[in-house]
């Protein structure tokens, strides 16, 4: 069998990434414990590396591998996005591990496997590249979910995570099979222009098809009914791994989706069957993640609820089937990484060494002992909630617009009235940490230097976004396959 | 050069989040005073970019950046640099940078000093929002800004229970004007479907005709706006309040430039005003009455800053006469010079009570001259420039308005002006004369003392302005002075005859001088010579002094008229409506409701993988079936 000539300049990225992971597994080997912490900043070296490798691309466009890994608008923009989050994350994890007895080089090394597992997702133009990125980001998560070996909360977490997962891949898979025996392909390509030919009346196989690889990605996503592991999961994990994974395996999860199946989906008597279906998962995703997170008294549990309100929002993006809702998609995708790592940052700022604070009346009175972090933190909120001039606000007007533009107006509507459920739970955060007083045992300790920046950041980013958006509203519209 | 116009806005803004964030006096009190100053040294930059352009090019729009762009809501924040906002801009960042200064000693010793700051740039951010957009939303954002400052800076001592009362005054008194404002703006919006200046303006000549009334009610909306942000009848009880909030806060907000956002307004609409002969009037007429009623109040208020703060209401009032008659210029003349003389005197009052630990009354001072020569003397400019006495800025401003009054044929008007001239120069004498002057009445254990320089150099800055102001503005006499020049493309297209000739000018001035030195007279005689005793005119004009001490019983009036039925439909409104039905019935029911739903949800989530399993299990079974059926 003749070795297929590589383009290696389409998956540099990737490359640079996946290398760097490897260099902090070995540098870590000869790192004394009190050095550990250069990890942190070669892991964000080896981030920049690929982003700068990611920004040497644009304007290109190619495939390789055989047709498996392709260099297009929206796989950069998925690069990017999902290296941002790496970034952020490995800020605001440098306190995070050291605190709580975590610093253990393998730590950064499984975030950017994630990444680059996440990347591959994203540029893959094949199903079978798509569930290698899929496994590799899902099989670090499930170790970095039980990375707190002492605590059995984390342990568990890791293995409710792996059980499930690989339940859901389980699907993934048959849908792919099945997708394969219906088409003879797995290029996304060519299933489309396979589609384009024939015609698929009163053949089941591949709407099963479809369908089983809905229930794969919709697990990433955690979008209901497959959205059970998520509180869980979230719950037990290390905060920083937490935050890190509300992220970035919903964004990798999201572009997947998305390519698979505006690539390979695109013919209109499917596209009306996926886009209803995603109809369903949208309004029940919405409804169930804001109701369960209105009794929540957990702060994890709370933003883990929140999240799978937000995929649900996405997903009504994806509905539309159009350029402008996947660029909304893009955009709220961005948005949520500034306003969810922003909260979540602000939720490991409370911790002190070996505790943590995860209850939401360690809220209370939280503008008295640290004016700038209740801000922040309020900052953040209201971005999820909706409220202007933040970019959560900018986010779902693109969302909502796009579906009125498709006249998916109850889409919308139930939409907006979601939105207004969801202020309940944030609001009551929020009025925690301002009319509450706070226990007078409580104390924070001095937020870390790589924690402030990630903070910042974050603050900068939502305000932006809901304030100057027209930069960022020029560049989603690179998101073309 | 002109492309600069945004680091104005920029700087003031940048401050008040340093000062927010840095909370620290030390940083507070360079970044505080430098971003504003910074901010009038690029102003005079545009200013001279401006001046390059030849006068009908001297318009300029620039674009800032645009919120939501393409997507249906085009948003503009851009900047309009014309003659008209950037006087406004050189005003309002050269006196808000003396007073900057001025603040750094004056609020020395307060614990909350980063704050003050933060809320001082903040102020002025809003103002040059209000003054340098383009369009009316920017204009609202900024007066609404304004207003918020307003609320903070008059309630900065909130533990104090009457500047509490009194923030929480003057921010409901003005919602009411804001709304009649918010209205007239939206009604524009609904016709034109922009808000923007050019638009609204070049087309209001076709959309309406003379005297039609949907222009007639948005102009007379626009103006209650007016009338509540520059504390004119019916809408001023607010501002004599507004004294309880710090000194250099009066200088600022209450005197200089918040207070002439109305008159501003007015200005900068006058295209749309001068569609509407009615209201034209009706500001015409308010502003002269309002001149006179405040007026009447100052002569017989014994608190050194609520007379100025009445002086101020009856100052606003001759720009809203000179505005209602269209003479814009005038307005803008006056708004400028009485700017410089009362940012000085009320910086003067707080160097008064800085020195008598808080004193604001008239009849416990006396002969402060002696112990606080430089503040004495630059409150003698102030007096004298606004009691009209040449060649101070004072006189030419007013002369330039009660002129311009009688020849636009409205002598009832003119009349009432006069008389308030001589009113103003009466009552500010009374105050210069026993604060100043005289024999000492305050107690011996009080040791009045000069106040810094941080504080005195400002006084010194602003008596400067408000001697040789008029002269450098107003010279020469009548259509060809600078400041009309200045202003004179703005109203190219304005028909109102400026001061036609009809060579009375000479008349009028001579009258306008004699009403000042007749009230400097009547006050000399009362309260320095003693001729006759002040309180026997007291006891002769009994009615009118309880009148006029009383303030027309206003205050009075507006809460059994106003806040007691209020109070009273709030409190049905809260018990029948909000707390039954919408508490009870509506929120109750959907709390119920959710909170049923939640705990339903919370049941699924047991913990067991198994059960999540058979969850997902259901899931996936359904959404095959889901496809299956659209076979």
């Amino acid at each position: 069998m003749p070795i297929p000539s590589i383009d290696f300049t389409v998956i540099l990225p990737i490359l640079i990434l996946s290398c760097a992971a490897l260099f902090v597994l070995l540098l870590d080997l000869f790192l004394s414990a009190e050095r550990r912490g250069l990890n942190a900043y070669v892991s964000l070296a080896g981030v920049a590396a690929a982003a700068a490798a990611t920004s040497l691309q644009i304007g290109r466009s190619g495939t390789t591998l055989e047709g498996m890994a392709v260099l297009d608008g929206f796989g950069l923009a998925f690069e990017w996005l999902l290296l941002g989050i790496a970034a952020l994350s490995v800020l605001f994890s440098i306190p995070y591990v050291q605190q709580h007895n975590l610093n253990r080089g393998e730590y950064y090394v499984l975030m950017l496997f994630v990444t680059a597992g996440g990347m591959v997702m994203a540029t893959s133009n094949d199903l079978i590249t798509i569930f290698l990125g899929y496994e590799l980001l899902s099989l670090s998560l499930y170790v970095l979910a039980a990375f707190a070996r002492e605590r059995a909360a984390s342990g568990e977490a890791g293995m409710k995570y792996l059980l499930l997962g690989g339940f859901a891949s389980a699907f993934l898979l048959y849908g792919i099979a099945l997708t394969f025996g219906t088409t003879g392909t797995t290029n996304l390509t060519m299933i489309a222009a396979f589609f384009d030919k024939t015609p698929i009346a009163g053949n089941a196989l591949p709407l099963i098809g479809l369908a089983l690889l809905l229930i794969g990605f919709g697990f990433k996503i955690a979008a209901a009914p497959f959205h059970a592991w998520a509180p869980d999961v979230y719950e037990g994990a290390p905060t920083s791994v937490t935050a890190f994974m509300s992220s970035a395996a919903k964004v990798a999860g999201f572009a997947a989706l998305a390519r698979v199946l505006f690539v390979a989906f695109p013919s209109p008597a499917l596209r009306l069957d996926w886009g209803n279906a995603l109809a369903a998962l949208a309004i029940l995703t919405m409804t169930v993640g804001n109701i369960a997170a209105l009794l929540q008294n957990n702060i994890k549990r709370l933003l883990a609820y929140s999240g799978i309100a937000h995929a649900g929002y996405i997903l009504i993006a994806l509905v539309t089937g159009t350029a402008q809702g996947l660029e909304a998609a893009l955009f709220y995708l961005l948005a949520y990484t500034f306003m969810n790592l922003g909260a979540w940052s602000v939720v490991i700022a409370l911790g002190r060494t070996g505790e943590e604070r995860l209850d939401l009346s360690d809220f209370a009175g939280l503008s008295m002992r640290h004016p700038r972090l209740a801000a922040v933190m309020t900052l953040f909120l209201l971005s999820l909630a909706g409220i202007p001039p933040t970019a959560g606000l900018m986010g779902k007007w693109l969302i909502f617009s796009a579906a009125i533009q498709q006249n998916l107006i109850p889409l919308a509507v139930i939409g907006v009235l979601n939105s207004v459920v969801s202020l309940a739970y944030y609001l009551r955060v929020i009025s925690l940490m301002y009319t509450r007083p706070a226990d007078a045992s409580f104390s924070l300790s001095p937020v870390a230097r790589p924690l402030t920046v990630a903070i910042v950041v974050a603050a900068i980013g939502t305000l932006a976004l809901g304030l100057l958006p027209a930069p960022v509203l020029q560049w989603v519209q690179i998101v073309r396959f | 050069m002109i492309e600069l116009i945004p680091l104005v806005l920029y700087l003031p803004a940048l401050g008040a989040i340093i000062n927010a964030f840095a909370g620290r006096k030390s940083v507070s009190r360079i970044v505080g005073p430098a971003v504003v100053g910074l901010a009038f040294l690029i102003a005079l930059v545009v200013l001279a970019g401006l001046l390059a352009l030849p006068p009908d090019q001297r318009s300029r729009d620039v674009l800032m950046w645009t919120w939501m762009p393409g997507r249906g809501l085009d948003i503009q924040i851009a900047a309009r640099v014309d003659p008209l906002s950037l006087l406004m801009t050189l005003v309002v960042t050269g006196v808000g940078f003396l007073i900057h200064v001025y603040s750094t000693g004056y609020m020395a010793d307060d614990e909350r000093y980063a704050r003050f700051f933060f809320y001082l740039n903040l102020f002025i951010t809003a103002m040059l929002a209000l003054v340098l957009g383009n369009n009316y939303l920017m204009m609202f954002l900024g007066w609404e800004g304004v207003g918020l400052c307003s609320y903070l800076l008059i309630g900065f001592w909130f533990y104090k229970p009457e500047a509490a009362n009194a923030a929480k005054k003057a921010f409901v008194v003005n919602r009411i004007g804001d709304f009649a404002f918010t209205i007239g703006v939206l009604w524009l919006f609904a016709i034109f479907g922009t808000s923007d200046y050019n638009v609204i303006f070049g087309k209001a000549h076709e959309v309406f005709k003379p005297g039609d009334t949907t222009i007639t009610w948005i102009t007379l909306l626009l103006f209650i706006g007016a009338t509540g942000k520059s504390a004119q009848l019916p809408l001023f009880v607010w501002l004599p309040d507004a004294m309880e909030g710090p000194t250099p806060v009066s200088a600022l907000i209450h005197a200089a430039t918040m207070v002439t956002a109305g008159v501003y307004m007015v200005v900068r609409s006058h295209a749309l005003f001068e569609l509407a002969p009615l209201t034209m009037s009706v500001v015409a007429s308010v502003g002269a009455l309002t001149a006179l009623f405040a007026a009447t109040i100052a002569l017989v208020h014994t608190d050194l800053k609520r007379v100025l703060a009445y002086s101020t209401i009856s100052q606003l009032g001759y720009m809203f006469m000179a505005a209602g008659v269209g003479a814009w210029p005038a307005a803008m003349f006056h708004l400028t010079t009485h700017a410089f003389f009362k940012a000085l005197m009320f910086l003067g009052a707080g160097s008064v009570m800085h020195g008598l630990h808080g004193e604001t009354n008239i009849f416990k001072m006396g002969g402060l001259r002696k112990f606080m020569p430089v503040t004495a003397a630059t409150f003698v400019f102030g007096w004298l420039a606004i009691s009209g006495i040449p060649p101070l800025a004072g006189f030419f401003s007013k002369d330039e308005i009660l002129a311009q009054t009688f020849n636009a044929g409205y002598p009832a008007l003119w009349a009432l002006g006069t008389l308030t001239a001589a009113l103003t120069a009466f009552y500010i004498s009374r105050i210069t004369i026993l604060a100043f002057f005289g024999r000492q009445r305050f107690g011996r254990d009080v040791h009045p003392h000069e106040s810094p320089p941080s504080m005195t150099a400002p006084l010194a800055a602003l008596a400067f302005l408000s001697l040789v102001g008029g002269m450098a503005l107003g010279l020469p006499l009548g259509e060809g002075s600078l400041i009309n020049q200045f202003l004179a493309p703005v109203f190219t297209e304005s028909h109102v005859p400026v001061e036609a000739a009809t060579g009375n000018a000479d008349l009028l001035t001579s009258i306008s001088v004699a009403m000042g030195v007749l009230g400097i007279g009547v006050a000399w005689v009362l309260y320095v010579a003693r001729w006759i005793p002040a309180s026997f005119v007291s006891r002769v004009f009994k009615p009118f002094y309880i009148l006029f001490s009383r303030k027309y019983f206003v205050d009075e009036i507006y809460h059994a008229l106003v806040v007691v039925p209020a109070v009273w439909t709030a409190e049905f409104l809260f018990k029948a409506v909000d707390h039954a039905m919408i508490d009870g019935v509506a929120i109750g029911g959907a709390v119920e409701v959710m909170t049923l739903w939640s705990r339903a949800l919370r049941w699924t989530q047991s913990g067991y993988v198994r059960s999540y399993a058979f969850l997902t299990l259901l899931g996936a079974v359904a959404m095959v079936l889901f496809f299956l059926f659209r076979l």
